[in-house]
């Protein structure tokens, strides 16, 4: 079934100990068919709650929601046969194999490792070698991509990845992007979470999400078009120096390490600051105009 | 200058396999030391040996001026520790877990009342004393977490991916709380997944399959492997990795 939005979220609410704390609220956004759509945020942002509504997991006290044209409420149960989850836990069964693992998922959703097989075997092909050895025995890589596999083995519409990167090293951080890209030329619509502000320029659009508020939806191009202030870099050898005299300068807005560089604005401009820094016995001092990052923004969008 | 932690041709070995291959390397007193690697390359193990956790098989070194194979409990009484995973206890107050720890590492209740009031004033924590730590935002608990590691004043402190999940403005203040600490002479040792904060540490060295294949400042790892950043050059020495993680 194909639907020009393969999720749609009105005004979400969900809370938690009885009302008292707001995991998220007021959230609304749609993920178009074939889209790769990114919910970037820190741990508390409400990412989990949102899959688990969108996953039939868990009822929202407030607004509604639908995957794929079925409503999250009284649909669940087709829900649960077109979508695939990866929740941010390992939560394959850790005394079965790799291979009793996606036998059984596959048999639960009624179909076969072989019938879907072209869907994943570019991720299980590099599994296969260890396929008789035990989830709980793996490494933190592969059970990542085993638990992949186990949730694309009944060719999903949509595929829910919570947090698939949180952990990783950079390199295999690239590799598993890699596979969604491929994934998503398949016309797998994908709902994907992260921590890393890095990897927003990696989907189609993001949406930046903060203590269960949506600061922003939009292209990660877009999101950094929008960003109000003219932003500099400054660099000098004396790095933490440089950090505490930028701070204590009069003219300086905000301020925060990126690197070896200093991403600064200033109250009105940045004549006068690269004195300053020079009275301050920096002499290898430089500032350059920049174009912001998404972690930019996102701070940014925090001072609201 | 005076070494915190020197190690030669530390080695780890589990049955064949060789979790930490001849690792040797000084840390300097009052060092931002960053110590990264791919997943699997030897990190954990090797943390796990200076911290007194793990025997190695073979090499030398000392923490803290004691010797990681007879020395352990002295090594453990003189170094801080702070996981992402696990650090405080969430069913106890702030001020409950600042005198839980500070007991543990020995220090009298007088400087227990004393050492807490002060780490209260300093982190702004003064009206959540008696507040159960669940209760608290991640970013606080970090740095309360970061604080009562190095409650007892060790000469070093292990930040085992301290700054995992939070936002980019409570990342960067963490930071400020580890180079103040640093100023004050504490060696940090810092693990993390964020190539940025290797970029603030004044050495960083980085592991692949169970050797440390590169070591220096940030500003001539980047020279040496002609990279912008030290995300490239970190992804350099990596991606030859042939190890998987565990």
């Amino acid at each position: 079934m194909q639907h020009d939005h393969s999720i749609i979220l009105n005004n979400i609410k969900k809370t938690y100990n009885k009302g008292t704390l707001v995991a998220v609220e007021n959230i609304s956004f749609k993920v178009e068919s074939g889209e790769l759509f990114g919910l970037i945020g820190p741990d508390g942002a409400g990412k989990t709650t949102l899959f688990r509504i969108l996953t039939t997991l868990l009822l929202a006290d407030q607004g509604i929601a639908s995957v794929n044209g079925l409503d999250v409420v009284k649909d669940y149960k087709k829900i649960r046969n077109c979508v695939g989850y990866m929740p941010g836990k390992f939560s394959l069964y850790q005394d079965l194999t790799i291979e009793e693992n996606l036998n059984f998922f596959a048999t639960v959703f009624g179909t076969t490792i072989e019938e879907n097989y072209d869907l994943i075997k570019d991720i299980y092909i590099q599994i296969e070698p260890f396929k008789d050895r035990r989830a709980g025995k793996l490494s933190g890589g592969m059970k990542q991509k085993l638990a992949l596999c186990c949730a694309l083995i009944h060719k999903p519409d949509v595929l829910f990845l919570d947090e698939p990167t949180t952990g990783v090293d950079v390199v295999s951080r690239k590799e598993f992007w890699e596979m969604l890209k491929r994934l998503k030329a398949q016309g797998i619509t994908i709902l994907v979470s992260t921590p890393y502000m890095d990897e927003a320029n990696l989907c189609d659009r993001i949406a930046l999400i903060q203590k269960g508020k949506i600061l922003s939806i939009d292209t990660p191009v877009k999101i950094v078009q929008s960003y109000p202030e003219k932003l500099f870099a400054i660099k000098s050898s004396n790095a933490f120096k440089l950090l505490q005299d930028v701070r204590e300068y009069a003219g300086t807005e905000t301020c925060f390490a990126f690197g070896d560089a200093l991403h600064t604005t200033f109250k009105s401009n940045e004549e006068g600051v690269l004195n300053y820094l020079k009275d301050k016995g920096h002499n290898d001092v430089s500032i350059e105009s920049i174009t912001p990052g998404i972690e930019d923004c996102f701070i940014e969008l925090l001072k609201n | 200058m005076e070494k915190v932690i020197q190690t030669e041709k530390l080695t780890k070995r589990f049955g064949d396999f060789v979790a930490c291959n001849e690792l040797s390397f000084d840390v300097d007193k009052g060092e931002i030391f960053g110590f990264l690697g791919a997943n699997g390359a030897g990190k954990t193990t090797a943390m796990r040996m200076l911290c007194g956790l793990l025997k190695p098989t073979s090499g030398k070194a000392s923490v803290a001026g004691f010797d990681v194979f007879t020395q352990t409990e002295k090594i453990k009484m003189n170094i801080g520790y702070m996981s992402q995973k696990f650090s405080l206890y969430d069913d106890l107050t702030v001020s409950e877990n600042i005198r839980f720890y500070a007991g543990i590492y020995g220090m009298k209740t007088k400087n227990i009342r004393t050492k807490t009031q002060e780490l209260l004033n300093e982190l702004g924590l003064q009206n959540e004393a008696k507040t159960l730590v669940s209760a608290l935002p991640l970013g606080w608990k970090q740095k309360l977490a970061f604080s009562v590691s190095i409650v007892h004043a060790p000469d070093i402190v292990f930040l085992d991916e301290p700054t995992g999940g939070v936002d980019p403005v409570t990342r960067r203040q963490f930071w400020d709380l580890i180079y103040h600490a640093a100023d004050k002479g504490v060696t940090v040792f810092v693990t993390t997944h964020y190539m940025d904060e290797a970029e603030y540490c004044n050495r960083v060295s980085i592991m692949v399959d169970g050797v440390i294949a590169a070591l220096d400042s940030p500003v001539n790892l980047k020279k040496q492997f002609n990279a912008d950043n030290m995300e490239d050059v970190f992804y350099q020495l990596a991606r030859k990795a042939k190890r998987s993680d565990n």
